[in-house]
């Protein structure tokens, strides 16, 4: 069967859509419909399009991954065809990149992970090690074949998984935001491969990237897809921004020079409202054999949070962001040092706030997870924004009226009896950034800490967050968010602490404001 | 479990040196071989040999303690039930202890001191376990440390929402298995992104080619010899010394 990879290298490959169409198992409406699309060998493409436009279904059926008896199922209608052929009987010949390393690698080590793919493919196996090394070199994988898979950061992991992509030798390659879940140094890590790869492949290029800024010039025709439809612009990247991007900037899409400009009122500044004292975290105990010891990754911090400020936390990935928001929320204890409240926090409990009991610390401080589903605890959107209201005494009229208007605030009135766990990524967000203010006393808790708040989302729901975060410090609450967004960074931000290296570094600095310094077009 | 591979890790103990399809069977040969007999000598002459052995299996004490600490307690435990409802008293309460920990230390031998990839290896190219099974095995192990990490989050937004179980023992239950669900739902979602991935890379197409090659050695072959003579051996002492009991006589 070693017929079925073919000689590798060559000019990329040629893909046809015609009338193509996919419909997921289950639901009523198509991802994509009455797509049109000739992508010549070699050309670089960059797909857009409003999130919900299918794009990285596409992406999965040009890997073969839709059809009759392949992972995804559902229905499809017109034809796809790369070099000619069913995309799905050349499953595998295709390389994919997908946003998060940590579910692509398969193998406990660097080398045999690269070499699953070829093994698969039924490769003989004196020729699978050569082109291991050449894959590991060519993304300039800086360990050796034993190196382990658990021990890269995300930026190295992403790295092994493009390694494991080229040991193919695709004549497609298929990226769907393959930096989006990487720090800024990971980020830039895994764009210089691509760059340098780009250069030296004749492969023909398909690409999503939800902040088309980066990798604008990677790309020589952009195609935008419009939900449960098809191709609605095309043309070269200047050409397509220059007719269609106010278009697409309404739609949510983020355009080079169009970035969203919110309207974020002044912060109110005040006193502190808790203290992070000689705050030190180690990380957690691992299960099983060779796990590593605990380690120190943050000693000796000490920050105050005051009411009427943002506070952003950024640095490196694994470097302590989310550990020290935590803490600072009351959620998890510090290895040494504690949180305490300060002025009308102390008021309500003088003790550390690991030690409050959660529905105390609920009223008071409200957390916003990276993954908005870990804090669904109900099955429908209304009962999740009642459940604090109800549980802290409040009376059901009062708590009803309550409930609406934060519906009514945060754009879900219409989705108030689906089950949470159904929304789209933007509405998740949006329902647990209701859930967080839900709890609080006079609408809102005092201090709102938020863990990567606009990772992923849309410029529309983006906006929207910034600006009601923005409202909430003018009422004199804090907010606190770990954080890798510079335009958020710009628009919303008092102070500025870099966790790096075991400690913290904070800035108050000119970031914060009405934000109206930030650049535009 | 954290899947760390260090260089050359392999050959600096006997144990780690041998092929884990090897271990498993050996192990697989003493366990089966103890369940005839219930008395403590048999079953101590080959608890002796193992325990004579764990220096030279490369585990270190922590993850001996971790992994063998449960099998202990369980051995304790079944020998302290044994004492106090059985009816042989606290010769038959020694025989089922010693006999349990005989069974159990070697299969916890086997599988701490292999590389679970050389282990899936071993199984599916010298013992024919079907491949994809084992594949899925060893992606999955991958996810486990991932899975903790996912579970301690979970608990922590919990906590966030108000949910605490704090002094009252009635509400710990619900809110445990509130958090599985989440945990559930968590990790079927990343499931199927792996599940996608591996398809994505050609898994499941046809016949796969292998990169690495499971040798079995003479020393192999020992071991599977040494094993059986072992159980040979205590069955000859016990025997001898008048203190062999079948478990159905």
């Amino acid at each position: 069967m070693g017929e079925r990879l073919r000689p590798g290298g060559g000019p990329g490959a040629r893909v046809e859509l015609s009338g193509w169409g996919w419909q997921h198992s289950g639901r009523d409406t198509h991802a994509l419909r009455g797509v049109d699309l000739t992508i010549e060998p070699g050309e670089r493409v960059l797909l857009l399009g409003a999130s919900g436009a299918g794009k990285s279904t596409l992406l999965h059926s040009l890997a073969g991954l839709t059809g009759p008896d392949s992972a995804i199922s559902g229905d499809q209608e017109g034809t796809l065809l790369v070099d000619g052929e069913p995309a799905d009987r050349r499953r595998g010949l295709v390389g994919l990149v997908s946003q998060d390393p940590e579910t692509q690698l398969v193998m406990a080590r660097a080398g045999d992970d690269v070499a699953f793919g070829l093994e698969n493919l039924g490769v003989e196996p004196g020729l699978i090690w050569p082109r291991v090394d050449a894959a590991l070199a060519e993304v300039g994988f800086p360990y050796g074949r034993r190196h382990s898979t658990g021990a890269l950061s995300g930026g190295e992991k992403q790295r092994l998984v493009i390694a494991g992509a080229l040991a193919v030798r695709p004549r497609l390659l298929l990226l769907d935001e393959p930096t989006a879940n990487l720090d800024p140094d990971g980020a830039a890590l895994v764009r210089g491969v691509l760059q340098r790869l780009l250069a030296e492949t004749e492969a023909t290029l398909v690409l999503v990237e939800h902040r088309v800024a980066d990798v604008v010039d990677l790309v020589d025709r952009v195609v935008v897809l419009e939900p449960g439809g098809g191709v609605i612009a095309d043309g070269a990247p200047g050409a397509v921004f220059a007719e269609h991007g106010p278009s697409l900037a309404a739609q949510g899409v983020w355009i080079p020079g169009q970035e969203p400009e919110p309207d974020v009122a002044p912060g109110a500044g005040g006193a502190p409202l808790l203290e992070a004292v000689g705050v030190a975290a180690r990380t957690p105990v691992e299960l099983g054999t060779r796990a590593a010891a605990p380690r120190t990754v943050l000693s000796g911090v000490d920050l105050p949070v005051a009411a009427g400020t943002a506070t952003a936390l950024t640095g490196p990935n694994g470097a302590g962001k989310s550990t020290l928001l935590m803490m600072l929320a009351g959620l998890s204890r510090p290895h040494r040092g504690e949180v305490l409240p300060r002025g009308p926090l102390a008021e309500a409990d003088r003790r550390p706030l690991r030690r409050w009991p959660a529905r105390r610390l609920a009223r008071h401080v409200g957390t916003v997870f990276q993954h908005a589903e870990d804090q669904f605890v109900t099955p429908t959107v209304r009962d999740e924004l009642l459940f604090a209201p109800l549980r802290a005494g409040m009376e059901r009229a009062a708590a009803d009226a309550w409930v609406d208007e934060l519906l009514e605030r945060l754009r879900l009135t219409r989705l108030a009896d689906v089950h949470p766990y159904t929304l789209s990524g933007g509405e998740k967000r949006r329902l647990s950034v209701a859930t967080a203010l839900s709890s609080g006393p006079a609408h809102a808790p005092d201090v709102l800490a938020l863990d990567e708040p606009t990772f992923g989302q849309d410029t529309r729901t983006w906006t929207e967050l910034v600006e009601l975060l923005g409202a909430l410090r003018a009422e004199g609450r804090a907010v606190v968010m770990a954080t890798h967004d510079e335009l958020l960074l710009r628009h919303l931000t008092d102070t500025r602490v870099r966790v790096a290296d075991g400690g913290v570094d904070a800035a108050v600095g000119s970031w914060g404001g009405a934000g109206r310094d930030g650049g535009s077009a | 479990m954290t899947l760390d591979v260090p260089d050359g890790g392999g050959a600096r103990y006997w144990m780690t040196g041998l092929n884990p399809a090897a271990k498993l069977l050996a192990a697989l040969i003493l366990a089966l071989g103890l369940v005839p007999a219930v008395d403590a000598v048999t079953g101590g002459v080959v608890l002796a040999a193992v325990l004579l052995s764990v220096p030279f299996s490369g585990i270190d004490r922590r993850t001996l303690l971790v992994l063998g600490g449960p099998f202990l307690l369980m051995g304790l435990s079944s020998g302290l039930v044994n004492y106090l409802y059985g009816e042989h008293g606290l010769e038959g309460a020694v025989g089922a202890a010693v006999r349990l920990l005989a069974i159990a230390l070697p299969g916890l031998l086997a599988a701490a001191s292999s590389d679970p990839t050389e282990m899936s290896d071993g199984l599916v190219q010298k013992l024919r376990v079907p491949e994809r099974p084992a594949m899925g095995v060893l992606a999955a192990l991958r996810l486990i440390p991932l899975l903790a990490h996912q579970w301690r989050t979970i608990s922590l937004a919990r906590r966030a929402r108000g949910l605490e179980a704090g002094r009252n023992p009635f509400r710990v239950v619900p809110l445990f298995f509130g958090r599985l669900f989440a945990l559930l739902v968590r990790s079927i979602r990343t499931g199927t992104l792996l599940a996608t991935a591996m398809d994505a890379r050609a898994f499941g197409t046809g016949p796969r080619s292998r990169a690495r090659t499971s040798h079995w050695r003479r020393a192999d072959t020992a071991l599977l010899a040494t094993v059986v003579a072992l159980l040979v051996a205590a069955y000859a002492v016990s025997w001898r010394l008048g203190a062999l009991v079948l478990l159905f006589s």
